[in-house]
C-alpha cells in the first residue's frame, strides 16, 4: 500500500520537522498576526459594506510597494505609506469618513496603472534585475520572510488587532446607527477615518502574506463566513479572527505539504471553502433559529 | 455650525459655541423635572447652510408633557431636535435642555432619529442594537461575566419588555418589520432611563395599526414613566388625542399651545397656506383633514415671510370665510363630515 508522498506528509509524521524550519516558523508567526488583523478588520469592512474599499486598498498596496522599490527604499515603507494615505484620501472624498464607490472607482484604476508604471521603471532601471518583484508583491512571499520582517509583521498585526478591539464598540455603534451614535457623543467621522487608516495598514500587512491581488479574499472571506454564522457582534468579530487564523494555518500547512501549491493560493482556497461551506444546510442549522419577519 | 462631541456620556468635550446659552451657565441648574421647564427656548433661531430656518422662537415644555412638533416639509422640525440634542448650535437666542446647555444633559436625553429601516442583510440582533444605546459610546469591547454586563443585560431585558419587543429581540434586526424595528429603537432610546425623549417621525412609513400601536406605546411611556416626549410628526392624527402641547413650525417661526388652541382650522390653514379643516368626531376626537404635503421652499423663509399686518389681514379673511366655525374652540359643529372625507378611520379607538 503506497500513499502519495503529499498524503504521507499530511498524515503528520514530519510536522515537527516543518516547525523546525525557520522559514516555516516565520510564516506561521507572521501569518497568524496577519490573519487575526485581517479577520478583525474584515468583519467591520463587511459590516460597513466597505469591502470594495479593501479591494481598492490592495491595488494601492501594489503601487506603493513598487514605487518604493523603484525609488530604492524598503517596499514596506511604500506599502504602509500608500495604503494609509489613500485610505484617508478616500475617506475625505467620500461622505462622513466613508469612502464612496465613485471615489474608489476614480482613484484605484489610476493607481493600478501607476503601479504598472513603477514596475516598468523598476525592472528597467535597476540593474539588480529583480523581475520577480512584481510577482512577489502581487501574490505574496510569506515563505520568504526574514526574522526581522517577521517581527515587524507580527508587531504591526498585533497593533492592528489592538486598534480594532479598542474602537470596536463605538465603531459598531457608528456603523449601524450613525445618527444616534453621533447624538450620544461618538465621534462618528473621526472613527470612520481611524477605521480607514486601520484598513489601509491591514491591507499593507496582508499584502506581505497573500499578495496584493489576494488581500481581498483574506479580508472578506473569514468575515463573510462569521457574519453568516452568528448574529452576535462580538462573537462574530472573534469568530472572524479565529477563522482567518485557522485558515492561515491550514493554508500554510497545505502549502508545506504540497510544495507546488503556493501559500497564498492555499490560504485563500481554504478561506473560500469555509465561506462556501456556510451555505451548506448542515452548517446553516448551527445558526440561531428564527422565523422570517 | 459647531458640533459638539462628548468623549463619553455625560462628560462633554465641547467646542466653543457662539452665542446662546453661555451667559447663564453659572446659574442654578435645575434637574429640569421639578417644576422648571424641561425645554426652554428664548428668542432662538437656527441657520443651516447659511439659510435661516426659524427665528424668534420662544418655547417652554414642562416635565412629563407629550409635545408634537408639526409643520410643512423642510421647515426645520428635525433641526429643532438637533438643536435640543446639541448637535446643531442655535444662531441666536438661548436654549436650555433639562436646565443645561443642549448636549450637556448626557444620557438623560433619548433620541430616535428619522430614518428608513435597517438593511435587511444586517445580521445583528435587535437586542444588540438596544445594547448599543446602553454602552455603545464606550471604547473597547464589553467583557463577559462582569457585574456591569449583568446589569446591562437586566436593563436591556427590562426595556425590551417595556416596549413589548420580547418576541423578536433576538432576531436579526434587518428581518424585523418596520413596526418591530421602531419598537426596538424606542427601547434603545429608553435604555438609559432618559428624562426627555426626542422622536423624529417615529410613525413615518408604518402602516396604520403600527402607527396607532407605536403612538400608544409612546403615550404610555410618557404617562407611566413620566418621560417628557417631543415628537416630530408628519401626520398629527395618530397622536392628537395624547398630546399636551403642539408646536407648529411654519413661516420662519413657531406657534405653540395646547391642541385645542393650535389645532384649529384657521391656524392650520394659515400656517400651511392651503385649506386645512379640523373636525370633531362624534366621540369628541379632533381630526385634521386635507393636511397638505406643502412643498419645501428652499428660499430664505424671511424673504417671503408675511409682515405682521399681512398676517392679521390673513387671519381676518380666513375668519371671515369660516364664519360658521365656533370661535371658542375653532371646531365645526358638524360631526359626520369625517365619514365623507377620504381620511382613513382612526384606529385609536380600538387601541387606547
Amino acid at each position: 500500500m503506497t500513499a502519495p508522498p503529499a498524503i504521507t506528509v499530511l498524515a503528520g509524521h514530519s510536522w515537527t520537522a516543518a516547525l523546525q524550519h525557520p522559514f516555516f516558523q516565520h510564516a506561521l508567526l507572521a501569518g497568524t498576526a496577519v490573519a487575526a488583523a485581517a479577520g478583525l478588520t474584515g468583519w467591520f469592512l463587511v459590516l460597513r459594506a466597505q469591502v470594495f474599499t479593501g479591494d481598492a486598498l490592495s491595488h494601492v498596496a501594489f503601487t506603493g510597494a513598487l514605487a518604493a522599490l523603484a525609488m530604492g527604499v524598503d517596499p514596506r515603507i511604500g506599502l504602509y505609506a500608500a495604503t494609509i494615505a489613500v485610505a484617508l484620501l478616500l475617506g475625505a472624498l467620500g461622505r462622513r469618513g466613508r469612502a464612496d464607490d465613485v471615489a474608489i472607482g476614480s482613484v484605484f484604476s489610476w493607481f493600478l496603472g501607476l503601479g504598472a508604471f513603477f514596475l516598468t521603471l523598476y525592472t528597467t532601471s535597476r540593474s539588480a534585475g529583480n523581475g520577480g518583484a512584481g510577482v512577489s508583491v502581487l501574490f505574496g512571499s510569506i515563505f520568504g520572510l526574514s526574522a526581522s520582517q517577521t517581527l515587524t509583521a507580527a508587531l504591526v498585526g498585533l497593533g492592528i488587532c489592538a486598534a480594532v478591539v479598542a474602537v470596536a464598540r463605538p465603531l459598531l455603534f457608528a456603523s449601524v446607527d450613525e445618527a444616534v451614535a453621533a447624538a450620544r457623543g461618538v465621534p462618528v467621522r473621526l472613527l470612520g477615518f481611524a477605521f480607514l487608516a486601520i484598513a489601509g495598514a491591514c491591507a499593507a500587512e496582508a499584502t506581505q502574506a497573500v499578495g496584493a491581488l489576494l488581500v481581498l479574499g483574506l479580508l472578506a472571506a473569514p468575515a463573510g463566513a462569521a457574519q453568516r454564522l452568528t448574529t452576535r457582534p462580538y462573537s462574530g468579530l472573534a469568530l472572524s479572527a479565529g477563522l482567518a487564523v485557522a485558515e492561515m494555518w491550514t493554508g500554510l500547512g497545505l502549502s508545506y505539504a504540497i510544495p507546488r501549491m503556493p501559500p497564498s493560493f492555499a490560504v485563500l482556497a481554504t478561506a473560500t471553502a469555509v465561506y462556501a461551506a456556510t451555505y451548506l444546510p448542515a452548517v446553516r442549522r448551527v445558526r440561531p433559529a428564527y422565523r422570517g419577519a | 455650525m459647531s458640533v459638539s462631541f462628548r468623549s463619553r456620556a455625560g462628560r462633554p468635550a465641547r467646542t466653543a459655541r457662539p452665542g446662546a446659552g453661555e451667559t447663564e451657565a453659572g446659574l442654578a441648574e435645575p434637574s429640569g423635572g421639578d417644576g422648571g421647564p424641561v425645554i426652554s427656548l428664548r428668542g432662538a433661531s437656527v441657520r443651516v447652510g447659511g439659510r435661516l430656518l426659524w427665528s424668534g422662537v420662544d418655547l417652554d415644555i414642562g416635565g412629563g408633557e407629550f409635545t408634537a412638533v408639526l409643520g410643512p416639509n423642510g421647515v426645520g422640525k428635525s433641526t429643532l431636535l438637533k438643536v435640543l440634542l446639541g448637535t446643531v448650535a442655535p444662531a441666536a437666542g438661548e436654549v436650555r435642555v433639562l436646565g443645561r446647555a443642549p448636549g450637556r444633559a448626557g444620557d438623560r436625553v433619548g433620541y430616535l432619529p428619522q430614518r428608513r429601516s435597517f438593511d435587511p442583510a444586517l445580521r445583528l440582533r435587535g437586542s444588540d442594537v438596544v445594547r448599543l444605546g446602553w454602552d455603545g459610546d464606550r471604547w473597547g469591547v464589553p467583557l463577559p461575566g462582569t457585574a456591569g454586563g449583568r446589569a446591562a443585560r437586566r436593563r436591556i431585558a427590562e426595556v425590551i419588555d417595556l416596549v413589548g419587543a420580547g418576541a423578536y429581540a433576538d432576531r436579526p434586526i434587518g428581518q424585523c418589520s418596520g413596526g418591530e424595528q421602531q419598537r426596538l429603537l424606542i427601547a434603545q432610546a429608553l435604555v438609559r432611563r432618559p428624562r426627555l425623549l426626542l422622536l423624529d417621525e417615529p410613525l413615518d412609513s408604518l402602516d396604520l395599526p403600527n402607527q396607532a400601536a407605536v403612538a400608544a406605546l409612546v403615550g404610555r411611556i410618557c404617562r407611566e414613566e413620566g418621560v417628557t416626549v417631543v415628537m416630530v410628526a408628519h401626520d398629527v392624527n395618530p397622536i392628537l388625542s395624547r398630546l399636551d402641547r403642539v408646536v407648529y413650525l411654519a413661516e420662519g417661526g413657531a406657534v405653540a399651545g395646547s391642541p385645542a388652541e393650535v389645532v384649529t382650522t384657521e391656524t392650520l390653514t394659515r400656517l400651511y397656506r392651503t385649506p386645512v379643516e379640523v373636525l370633531r368626531t362624534s366621540d369628541g376626537r379632533l381630526v385634521v383633514v386635507g393636511q397638505p404635503e406643502a412643498p419645501a421652499r428652499h428660499t430664505d423663509r424671511h424673504a417671503d415671510r408675511h409682515t405682521d399686518t399681512d398676517r392679521h389681514h390673513d387671519i381676518e379673511r380666513r375668519t371671515d370665510v369660516d364664519r360658521h366655525v365656533d370661535p371658542g374652540t375653532g371646531h365645526r359643529p358638524d360631526t359626520d363630515r369625517n365619514a365623507d372625507t377620504d381620511q382613513y378611520p382612526d384606529p385609536r379607538g380600538e387601541l387606547s
